[in-house]
């Protein structure tokens, strides 16, 4: 299906069919954008929004069948009416593990559906040696808070991906894909990408990629539908909810760029910067909006980089109290508690718990913010209390645990006349968490070339089964 | 005396990226948008105080054509750490709505 890039003389549609992959997919959109004209179907599967636990283990956050129900509509329809398929961090992190997942995905998919298509795997994991080269170079920059990058951080990584541009996707397009399916990508590059191949032009092809990165949050009633459709003309685009019983505003439109952003004006990606502070955003039908004004400008190519740890362990227990005494003075109980534990593991497991860390986080009372709580604030109906203790090993923690469960269950306070017994919810009390996962990288790597860390591989069903 | 809660009809803060907070304060219209959005007690002091951010990072963006304020500050400690309450900070905005502007 590759067609040479050209200027567009019709604006160029794409069907952004969910927030992401996973989330819910609804077939009758997916229909309803391909029956306006879609001319790709395009995707982000992931985000760092929920944790570094994704990246460090290179497993997904969503469940299997829900990617593949998703990814089976999409496949589908996408081959029927013979459009590509492209997908921004697979797997929720975009590593080379979560990508393998999702290509098995859509190979099983293929085989299921008795279609050939050729597939894309944009890789942009990156291993130590590259990145501490990049960086003795002088070719990797921290961004705020983070300071300069030292090897040591470096190996602490279990996985480091960088996120990456258009190029590669454009690239896949030239050479035929039918589906691509990418590693670690900026939100907006994946959106973005089919019409720059196309030769729309950068700002609103950039603008129009944010402003569906997630779906129908674009839209005015966001829980009505999943996906929305654009279409990205010369100076302009606009866009559209995919379900007719929604619409877009320019409030709903324009709002989106404040959302998980931290400066709604001025957005950095691979190779330039996307400036939509003279964006003007109007209403050219009851359910659309017409978008111009927004500017790119292109910059020295730079890909973030994102590398996730896996650091100490945790071991946690779980109470429920409504006992009065306690939940009139909870204050005094959580101090009072966590001075008895810490004594209790200096004695009862003592230097071999090294600087293990303890924490109650009290429910129903302070547990968000950890904040003392404004005076007179009244007594809760109840709280749930969860003891958190951090270790070097899994055991340790786990052992200091048990040292302080018969306290963390009976601890008395000054008011009780017989000894409490506070409510567990299971048995055994302790639930190993695991280790603590982090991200440790907030920096850029400067790139002479878009490609250059980038691996791409194909998956060409066709060859496979001509074989 | 106003507060945070009583001139903005919408407040929500989320995660940006692993290493910030961003807050929008969704003024309820033009009037206290323009009388309140850069009101002092809405400063780096602020959230140095609540969330012991750096108050030399604190970054604004009024949005004049939303009425809105975006406020982002870095994380004392990155998304996910050992003593993480709040992994994608949804929470965080509701310790600034007793705020008084003026």
């Amino acid at each position: 299906m590759t067609e040479p890039k050209d200027n567009p003389s019709k604006p160029i549609s794409v069907l952004v069919p969910a927030g992401s992959l996973g989330a819910g997919v609804r077939e009758d959109e997916v229909a309803y954008g391909i029956a306006k004209g879609a001319m790709v179907i395009a995707s982000d599967a992931g985000s760092t929004d929920s944790g570094a636990a994704y990246l460090a283990l290179g497993i997904s956050k969503n469940n299997r069948q829900s990617v593949k129900r998703d990814l089976e509509i999409m496949m589908k329809q996408a081959w029927a009416a013979g459009i590509p398929i492209v997908i921004g961090t697979s797997g929720q992190a975009g590593g080379d593990k979560n990508l393998d997942w999702t290509r098995d995905i859509a190979v099983e998919i293929a085989r299921e559906l008795g279609i050939r298509p050729k597939i894309a795997l944009l890789r942009s994991e990156l291993d130590k040696a590259t990145v501490k080269a990049k960086n003795a170079a002088g070719r990797i920059r921290p961004l705020a808070p983070l300071g300069a990058l030292d090897d040591a951080t470096i190996d602490a990584c279990d996985h480091i991906v960088a996120a990456l541009g258009p190029e590669p996707y454009i690239a896949a397009l030239d050479a035929g894909a039918d589906i691509i399916l990418g590693g670690r990508t900026t939100d907006t590059a994946v959106i973005a990408s089919y019409a720059l191949w196309k030769g729309a032009p950068a700002g609103p092809s950039w603008h129009a990629g944010k402003i569906a990165e997630c779906g129908a949050q674009c839209t005015e009633k966001v829980e009505e539908g999943a996906g929305v459709l654009l279409r990205i003309d010369r100076d302009s685009f606009e866009v559209e909810p995919l379900s007719t019983a929604n619409r877009c505003t320019p409030h709903s439109v324009s709002a989106h760029m404040l959302y998980e952003n931290s400066d709604p004006f001025r957005l950095v990606e691979p190779g330039g910067v996307l400036d939509v502070i003279a964006s003007r955003y109007a209403q050219i039908d009851p359910r659309t909006v017409k978008v111009t004004g927004s500017v790119w400008e292109p910059k020295p190519y730079t890909m973030k980089l994102e590398g996730a740890s896996s650091g100490r362990f945790q071991t946690v227990m779980l109470v429920g109290i409504q006992d009065p005494v306690v939940l009139n003075n909870l204050d005094a109980f959580h101090d009072r508690m966590l001075g008895v534990l810490y004594d209790r593991v200096h004695k009862a497991v003592g230097e071999a718990a090294r600087d293990f860390h303890l924490s109650l986080r009290l429910y129903g009372w302070n547990a968000v913010s950890g904040d003392k709580v404004p005076a007179g604030t009244p007594a809760p109906r109840e709280v749930g209390v969860l003891f958190v203790a951090t270790a070097d090993t899994q055991e340790m923690a786990t052992q200091i645990a048990k040292a302080c469960n018969p306290y963390f269950f009976h601890m008395y306070m000054p008011e009780h006349e017989e000894m409490p017994s506070y409510g567990f919810a299971f048995t055994p009390a302790d639930i190993e968490r695991g280790p603590v996962y982090e991200f440790r990288l907030n920096h850029v790597v400067e790139c002479d070339d878009p490609m250059e860390l980038v691996r791409t591989e194909w998956v060409d069903l066709a060859l496979e089964e001509a074989a | 005396m106003a507060t945070v809660n009583e001139v903005c009809r919408l407040v929500r803060s989320k995660n940006a990226g692993p290493y910030w907070v961003t807050v929008d304060f969704f003024f309820k219209d033009a009037e206290s948008y323009a009388r309140y959005a850069r009101s002092p007690a809405l400063g780096g002091d602020t959230f140095a105080r609540l969330f012991g951010a750096d108050p030399a990072l604190v970054k604004y963006f009024p949005v004049d054509s939303l009425h809105v304020l975006k406020v982002s500050y870095p994380r004392t400690s990155p998304q996910g750490g050992e003593v993480e309450r709040d992994m994608h900070c949804g929470q965080q905005y509701v310790r600034l709505l007793d705020i008084e502007l003026d």
